[in-house]
């Protein structure tokens, strides 16, 4: 498990660095709260209503589709290291699958759930 | 130092759980839920299934959670009084509804752990060239894991490989018909 020691010292070193910045910044930084302070700045317009404005569901059919074509990359992964000793039996095995799943994006596609606006 | 590794992911996988069902925030909840599956994630390394641990990221807390974020962002939480410490909080369940389900717990509990002590390794075709990988130490043979997952997925387990497809073609299909609306 030793090659694994880099990547833990990157998860600490990754978690540490906001820790100790908010920490730092916590200690020494002045706070004279004032109302103006708290006012949004960015575009200089007054916010009107929450932030929780209910999402479209549309949106909800593309993390979907996100989320199987997520699954299909997976079983890309192993194929693709095995590819030169699977040979031509891998590749047709393969095509039929991403075909089975382009049926699929096309359905979608036709049906227009990738339509953005 | 196994054992050291394994006691920090399951302690902050726990620790995720635990976050989930506390939280009072939904969104808070599925950072639980984040922090859960990635220490999970952290599990199966120690468990030499490295292919596993990229599948448990990849898809788990990186997929599933943007679904779960979704529905979160999808339910009018103002709405539904989410927002407030009464609707969060809910109506209280009844003392019966309580000892159900913490009787539920400790027999699901119970089931799981008498699984584990009896089930024999069952027999699986190509089972046992895995099994060399995970005990010589990962990557301590020819192959890696990953190259042995392909091997076999694309050979022993090729119909359920292409099954797969269908499946995934069926959540597809049903996910457009369920949830797109026409316009």
């Amino acid at each position: 498990m030793t090659g694994y020691l880099p990547i833990a010292v990157m998860i600490l070193i990754g978690a540490g660095l906001p820790l100790v910045a908010f920490g730092v910044s916590m200690l020494l930084a002045p706070r004279k709260p004032e109302p103006l302070k708290y006012t949004s700045y960015e575009c200089g317009v007054e916010p009107t209503g929450g932030v929780r404005e209910r999402f479209s569901i549309r949106y909800y059919v593309i993390a979907v589709l996100f989320v199987i074509f997520d699954v299909e990359t997976i079983f890309l992964f192993p194929w693709a290291v095995r590819y030169r000793v699977l040979g031509w039996f891998g590749f047709v095995e393969m095509a039929l699958f991403i075909g089975v799943l382009v049926l699929g994006y096309a359905y979608a596609w036709k049906k227009g759930a990738l339509e953005w606006a | 130092m196994e054992l050291l590794v394994f006691s920090i992911l399951a302690g902050l996988a726990l620790a995720g759980a635990i976050g989930v069902i506390l939280a009072r925030n939904p969104v808070y909840s599925a950072l639980g839920l984040l922090l859960g599956l990635s220490a999970v994630a952290g599990l199966f390394v120690v468990l030499w299934a490295e292919f596993i641990a990229v599948v448990q990221l990849m898809v788990y807390a990186g997929g599933v959670l943007v679904l779960f974020l979704f529905v979160i962002m999808l339910v009018d939480l103002e709405q539904r009084g989410l927002d407030t410490d009464a609707g969060r909080i809910g109506p209280q369940p009844s003392p019966g509804w309580r000892v159900a389900a913490a009787m539920l717990g400790i027999l699901f509990t119970v089931f799981v752990g008498a699984l584990l002590l009896q089930e024999p390794a069952r027999e699986v075709p190509g089972a046992g060239a895995l099994d060399a990988v995970l005990r010589g130490g990962g990557g301590g043979g020819a192959l890696g894991n990953l190259e042995h997952v392909g091997q076999l997925l694309y050979t022993s387990y090729l119909v359920p490989f292409e099954l797969a497809s269908v499946l995934l073609l069926v959540a597809m299909i049903g996910a457009v018909v369920l949830a797109h609306r026409e316009r």
